[in-house]
């Protein structure tokens, strides 16, 4: 009879778990290429200019970004080389900039809706003439507060 | 015929699994470097009323043209020389009632920077963005330098002694400053009414 006791006390054998870091791999593989970091991908050269003067833009209000470059390398065939505005994920019209800034406002909460500011990154080589006409449009739909986002350093680096 | 316990999955290979999906994290997060020249636009202002008359002396225009050259005053400048040129306008009291400023009192250049004295910036369509910045970058390190002069003057009396401006912004923002932040507010405030960034646009 002992020889029968010996065998029932064993209990089940362990599950093997060899396997386990390959599944987890796959997940891991799988979530990877699924996953598309959508923090807007720019479409546009977007050196931003130097100076030293600056101030930290404030991470507590909203901030929405309007991004003004020259179009990159493959779209330069379909946007031309003069600098253009990317809202979001795409090329933009400056007619767009309302009801971008209008979107934006909504998907606020309505007590922070006064704070939002507008960071423009604009590529050191573009002209002004955009920036204006951005900042005219800005005017129009009334969100006043701007941000002109820059590298830190000497201004005098701005010049090449 | 006792119940059996269910056997332990090995979790020994958990920690290399948490650390590789640190590291993917790690690598794909980029941590976006946001600081700037902060600016307020003016609203749109479909009134007629006439905007009030400033004479000639308290405007200080400074203007770049589409070859990113800057005329300041009618006098073509080096950006190196504008912000001396920005202080000594700003801080040349010519009717004598800044008390803290140290310029020559030249009749012909600004009365006071509390409410007189405007910095004017007109551009042109083809002036590149980063002469722009510049500019304003200089112009801005021009209001700082006398604010952070006031600031060393009034800090000493309210108990703020050897701090700057900027000095005393980042410790009001810094949450573990242990100091009086209402009285250093009111500090900053004072500087900010006593000496106020007038800079106008041209469209």
């Amino acid at each position: 009879m002992a020889k029968f006791n010996k065998k029932k006390d064993g209990g089940l054998p362990p599950v093997n778990t060899a396997a386990l870091p390959d599944i987890v791999f796959m997940l891991l593989f799988f979530f990877m290429v699924a996953t598309v970091m959508r923090e807007n991908t720019l479409k546009i050269a977007n050196i931003l200019p130097l100076a030293n003067q600056v101030e930290k833009l404030d991470k507590k209000n909203p901030i929405s970004y309007i991004y003004i470059g020259k179009p990159s390398d493959n779209y330069a065939s379909k946007f031309g080389t003069e600098a253009r505005i990317q809202l979001n994920d795409d090329f933009a019209d400056v007619s767009e900039i309302v009801p971008f800034i209008n979107q934006e406002r909504a998907a606020l909460r309505e007590e922070l809706v006064p704070f939002i500011t507008v960071s423009l990154k604009v590529d050191k080589k573009s002209n002004m003439g955009i920036v204006g006409d951005v900042k005219q449009e800005l005017r129009k739909a009334n969100a006043l507060k701007i941000n002109y986002t820059t590298g830190t350093g000497d201004v005098s680096a701005n010049a090449e | 015929m006792a119940k059996r316990a269910a056997p332990e999955v090995n979790a020994g290979s958990m920690a290399d699994i948490a650390f590789l999906l640190l590291i993917f994290f790690l690598v794909t997060t980029t941590i976006p470097k946001d600081s700037g020249i902060s600016r307020k636009l003016p609203p749109i202002d479909d009134s007629e009323t006439e905007p009030p008359i400033i004479r000639q002396k308290n405007i200080f225009t400074v203007s770049l043209n589409n070859n990113d050259q800057l005329l300041v005053e009618d006098n073509l400048m080096e950006i190196k020389d504008l912000r001396a040129a920005a202080i000594e306008f700003l801080d040349n009291n010519g009717d004598g009632t800044c008390s803290f400023c140290k310029g020559k009192r030249d009749p012909a250049s600004s009365d006071n920077p509390t409410d007189k004295a405007v910095i004017s910036l007109k551009n042109e369509r083809q002036t590149s963005y980063a002469a722009y910045i510049s500019v304003q970058n200089e112009l801005v390190a021009a209001y700082n330098e006398l604010r952070n002069r006031r600031a060393l003057e009034i800090g000493a009396q309210k108990g703020f002694p050897n701090m700057n401006f900027i000095e005393m912004q980042a410790k009001h923002d810094d949450v573990r400053w242990g100091g009086n932040k209402t009285k250093l507010k009111e500090v900053i405030e004072q500087i900010q009414l006593e000496i106020p960034q007038k800079l106008s646009e041209v469209q």
